[in-house]
């Protein structure tokens, strides 16, 4: 019944709905109830779990999405590039507005959050195809020549790399250097699993993704806990707004990704490994299964790796379908069971309890990039590069204000001023440092070297109340980032910038816990509420008291960071805020009798009309 | 299991079963955490509500999905994990559309008795008034969205014999709401539908014709409950000379249920009339203030523009606003057509409705008229209001308290029975 991805063998399944799902949204655009009944009948589920399931994610509709589904990019890089007019022409060319499908069902158009594209901005997928640095004139062209029945694949543009940086000499590089399909993997000839373990862990390598976990722990974790299966997943979900450099990893270097995981599984001893890679690079998908296609040729994946009896490993891409939340690595395997995204109480870590409750590593591309490299170079001259906490380079993704978008490899230790000038920041003033949910960096910090050196409890840097004392205890302290690098000049309003950071978290929470469902809705309201200039002092002491109760109480990361950039950008851009105020008062600003009444007047005069 | 470990709360040290889940530990040991999500029977905890937040070596977290071992060092009643607490149970009130006096699970709701042991008046968050639905289509059961706080209870507990999920989680974010399966449902037996019924810790998931089972006064929460000390705010205290205080009350979008309680203090009133003189009031029929008030009572919310008039009148001529009732606080009964496009309520109620003459299709509407707004607000949305009494209406006792307190500086506490949402 359902044919591009779905196998005989693994029809039924539950791991198996999510691929199920997106065969029928691309087929007919869109999860009828009649289909839904079908696919509720075959994977023994209830309709309305079924619809949970489908109604989580955001590339799945209820209603047809139109047979060109366009997703216009909103993510504050966009909106500072050419997202008002670019938006504006879809809308006049198509005549319906944002959120809506035409009437002949030819063209839905959508806006979605960061796509992974912030160094071609303004970006937009049309069916997931790839479009980047529209302007009004392009869009008119593309959708003509969609009317008139050209290809999207002939009219997409597959992105650039942009890779802008890297260390001058070899020596000194991890990534971006000539790559031979095998280097790395070779290297397992002569090591035993606990061996790998204890190379990795020695090298310090930590977890790329953002949280910055020990991998070598991590795998050793994972080994230690007896399983008949267990399951190796590379997080490709890269929701992170402002972060694309594993895009440009997959991209560049499929086959060190699939080493990697190889390299892990042969760790911790699983034999199946799992990219779950996001829904807005399906562009990817080929290249990485044509590279895994070709690993399985060469004899580096499959049975009897190199030789080595017993050394077996395959690898599979599965596709999300649009949730920010499935990068949250609990999150992701509920997704990859074929479940709402929902995140776990961490009553277990998945080296535990993780894919169909087998102990599971789940690791980051550029994990799992460095970990072949490191075999290849040798621990010792992987150890020369970087600083002492965080040996080796760091892919930092770049957009905004300056003059050299693209990706970087930096050594880390590089100072943040030098980082700066390297990618030609255009007059800086905010830095946002990590992506929506890592912070706002301002002046004071561009002394601070990107590192995991002297880093304080998280609790400790987000409770400064003082600027004063913030720079002064937090002058030498390092800078981490999963990989995002958006900078602002003096000119962006860095209210709107917030403002599209608590719609982001609004729009993606998932929903399960009241203070990041219902808490962030609430802050976003105070955003608005000072853009209006209807906010008085005490409503800023009041997001900051929301913003820790939000931080203290949530289910998971996402909750847990939402607020990190607005209490930063609070405690260093304090005029920024002040300038929007009005004076304390015993009224409500923001309560307009004009407007609260112009409802009732037009529906008398249209109730009068229809009456008469 | 049976290993005994020590662990230390709030500084004094006790000893519990290693690898018990913190909630039933500390319970043994006589220390009470606030629960909702949580019940004995869910295994692994769901930790969906976060009521039970506390603190475990300096790093918050849940105590339901939490298992204590030796050593380890847990914080529970500290002011800040106290305000938080209690943070999270106004969210869920603002979140939701809870309107007690006109909810069958009112006395026997986890949500409100929560509400009550922390002593809430209102809430600190706006409310958010979002648009849910009340789904009867169901033969047996109503989904009433307004009240569920997706605890996800129903979720995982009840399911068919074939192992199928009856309600789910739908869409989410803000918009989360969980909806039953009705072809599920059907398959359930009465006991089962019961259970589902009991385990939701609020009014959302009702069996038909099953609702009213205890009379006032004898429901779960109307019985149990504590004396309630409630904070002095020393900033309200007016000064007292010879002169009498001044009280002005009012009645905007209400039913004149607060001030019939008002009056229900009996001889009492004599007593207060000494040092009490009331101005603009329906009390004593003065329709203009004629002096500065010491304190205002609120009774309604706003739903047209003669309430916000009158509110903010009410503000500028009184020192201290005290807004009584649920209607005052959140809106109350009249909010609730925040649910329903003003349109067709004008329609329903001048045109459409059983008791409109046939034919005359007039909707009153004259200048001197007020006009509604299109929503009912509560009355801290309009303007600064500085004392809340809940109840619909509020106990009598409760209110007089109140105004003593910040006339004449007395302390006082509030009984289980005169703190009511309902
Ligand atoms: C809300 C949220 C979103 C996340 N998104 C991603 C992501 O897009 N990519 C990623 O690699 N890790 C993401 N993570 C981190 C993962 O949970 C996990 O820590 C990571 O995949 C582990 O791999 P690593 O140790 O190699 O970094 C996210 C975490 C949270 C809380
Ligand atoms: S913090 Fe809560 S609502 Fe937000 S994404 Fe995590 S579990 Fe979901
Ligand atoms: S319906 Fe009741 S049991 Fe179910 S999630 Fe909502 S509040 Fe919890």
């Amino acid at each position: 019944m359902f044919l591009i991805m779905v196998t005989k063998e693994n029809a039924l399944q539950r791991s198996n709905l999510l691929n199920v799902l997106w065969d029928i949204q691309r087929k007919r655009r869109f999860i009828s109830r009649d289909d839904m009944k079908k696919i509720a009948k075959e994977f023994s589920i209830s309709m309305i779990e079924l619809e949970g399931v489908i109604s989580f994610y955001h590339f799945f509709h209820l209603q047809n999405a139109g047979k060109y589904t366009i997703y216009l990019n909103c993510s504050t890089i966009s909106q500072h590039k050419d997202y008002q007019a670019v938006k504006k022409t879809f809308q006049d060319e198509l005549g319906v507005l944002i959120g809506n499908v035409t009437k002949d069902n030819l063209f839905g158009f959508f806006k979605t959050s960061c796509i992974g594209l912030s160094d071609q901005e303004t970006s937009a997928l049309i069916n997931n195809y790839p479009f980047t640095n529209l302007t009004p004139k392009k869009v008119k062209t593309i959708i003509s020549k969609l009317k008139k029945g050209q290809s999207l694949e002939s009219l997409s543009n597959y992105p650039k790399d942009n890779i802008k940086y890297r260390p001058e000499k070899d020596a000194k590089t991890i990534f971006f250097k000539t790559y031979t399909k095998g280097e790395g993997l070779k290297q397992l000839v002569s090591l035993k699993p606990e061996d790998v373990i204890d190379l990795i862990s020695k090298s310090k390598l930590s977890g790329r993704g953002g949280a910055f976990f020990p991998t070598g722990m991590k795998w050793k974790l994972c080994r230690n806990n007896k399983s008949d299966q267990k399951y190796i997943i590379c997080n490709a979900d890269e929701g992170e707004p402002g972060t694309f450099k594993d895009r440009v990893l997959m991209n560049k270097y499929p086959g060190l990704l699939i080493e990697g995981m190889t390299i892990a599984g042969y760790a911790v001893g699983a034999t199946e490994g799992t990219i779950y890679l996001r829904a807005e690079y399906l562009y990817l998908k080929d290249k990485i299964e044509a590279a895994i296609k070709d690993f399985e040729e060469a004899g580096l994946l499959g049975k009897n790796i190199l030789g080595l009896k017993g050394f077996d490993f395959k690898v599979t891409v599965q596709l999300g379908a649009g949730a920010y939340i499935c990068g949250e690595e609990t999150a992701l395997i509920a997704s990859m069971e074929g479940k709402r995204g929902e995140p776990t109480t961490k009553e277990y870590f998945p080296v535990e309890k993780g894919f169909l409750g087998k102990p599971t590593v789940v690791n980051n591309v550029e994990t799992l990039c460095t970990v072949p490299r490191i075999l290849e170079m040798g621990l010792e001259n992987y150890l020369k590069i970087g600083t002492k906490q965080t040996p080796g380079t760091k892919l930092l993704s770049v957009s905004g204000d300056c003059k050299k978008p693209g990706v970087y490899e930096i050594e880390w230790g590089m100072k943040l001023k030098d980082f700066l000038n390297l990618i030609e920041a255009e007059d800086p003033h905010v830095v946002l440092f990590n992506g929506f949910s890592g912070e706002c960096l301002s002046e004071v910090d561009f002394d601070r070297e990107i590192s995991g050196e002297n880093l304080l409890a998280e609790h400790i840097q987000f409770k400064f109340n003082d600027p004063i004392e913030y720079s002064r205890k937090m002058s030498g302290v390092g800078l981490r980032s999963g990989g995002s690098f958006m900078v602002f000049n003096k000119k962006r309003d860095l209210i709107g910038i917030l403002k599209n950071i608590t719609k982001f978290f609004v729009a993606e929470s998932c929903g399960i816990c009241v203070p990041c469902r219902t808490g962030n809705f609430l802050l976003n309201k105070k955003i608005n509420k000072i853009m209006f200039g209807h906010a008085e002092l005490k409503d800023l002491e009041e997001i900051r008291e929301w913003s820790f109760i939000i931080k203290q109480s949530s289910r998971c990361g996402l909750g847990k960071t939402s607020t990190n950039c607005l209490l930063t950008a609070m405690l260093k851009f304090p005029e920024e805020f002040k300038k929007h105020l009005t004076a304390e008062s015993n009224f409500n600003h923001s309560f307009n009798i004009e407007n609260a009444v112009e409802n009732y007047n037009t529906i008398i005069q249209e109730i009068e009309s229809t009456y008469e | 299991m049976n290993n005994l470990i020590n662990i230390t709360i709030d500084g004094k040290k006790y000893q519990a079963h290693e690898g018990k889940n913190l909630v039933e530990a500390a319970k043994e040991n006589g220390i009470y955490i606030p629960t909702l999500c949580h019940f004995h029977e869910i295994n692994p905890p769901l930790g969906t509500c976060r009521i039970c937040t506390v603190s475990v070596n300096g790093k918050t977290t849940t105590s339901c999905t939490t298992k204590v071992y030796e050593g380890m060092e847990v914080e529970i009643n500290t002011p800040e994990l106290l305000n938080t607490r209690k943070a999270i149970i106004e969210m869920l009130y603002a979140e939701g559309n809870h309107f007690c006096p006109s909810c069958e699970k009112s006395g026997n709701c986890e949500l409100q008795n929560l509400g009550y042991d922390m002593g809430i008046t209102n809430s600190r968050f706006p409310h958010v008034y979002s648009n849910k639905v009340v789904d009867f289509t169901s033969d047996r059961m109503i989904m009433e969205s307004n009240r569920c706080i997706l605890c996800k209870r129903c979720v995982e507990e009840i399911k068919t014999k074939d192992g199928k999920d009856v309600f789910s989680f739908v869409s989410r974010g803000v918009k989360t709401r969980v909806h039953i399966d009705y072809e599920q449902e059907k398959k359930l037996t009465d006991a089962e539908a019961m259970h589902a019924m009991s385990i939701c810790p609020v009014g959302a998931i009702l069996v038909k014709g099953m609702i009213y089972e205890q009379p006032f006064g004898d429901r779960k929460y109307d019985i149990s409950g504590t004396l309630k000390e409630t904070e002095i705010h020393t900033d309200f205290i007016k000064r007292n000379d010879e002169n009498k205080f001044i009280v002005a009350t009012t009645s905007l979008a209400g039913c004149f249920g607060c001030h019939m309680s008002l009056l229900d203090i009996d001889l009492e009133i004599l007593d207060i009339l000494e040092i009490v003189e009331f101005n603009k009031s329906p009390l004593t029929d003065i329709k203009k203030f004629s002096k500065r008030c010491d304190i205002g009572l609120i009774e309604g919310g706003c739903a047209n523009s003669e309430n916000i008039e009158v509110l903010k009148e009410f503000r500028k001529k009184c020192d201290i606003l005290v807004a009584f009732g649920e209607c005052a606080i959140m809106g109350g009964i009249p909010a609730m057509r925040n649910f329903v496009p003003l349109k067709e309520c004008l329609e329903e109620a001048y045109i459409h409705g059983l008791t409109s003459e046939i034919g005359t299709n007039i909707i009153p509407n004259h200048e001197d008229i007020p006009k509604l707004l299109n929503n009912v607000y509560p009355c801290n949305e309009i303007v600064k209001i500085d004392y809340y009494i809940p109840g619909c209406p509020p106990n009598a006792n409760h209110i007089w308290k109140v105004v003593k307190n910040i006339l004449l500086n007395e302390e006082y506490s509030i009984t289980h029975e005169e703190f009511k949402y309902d």
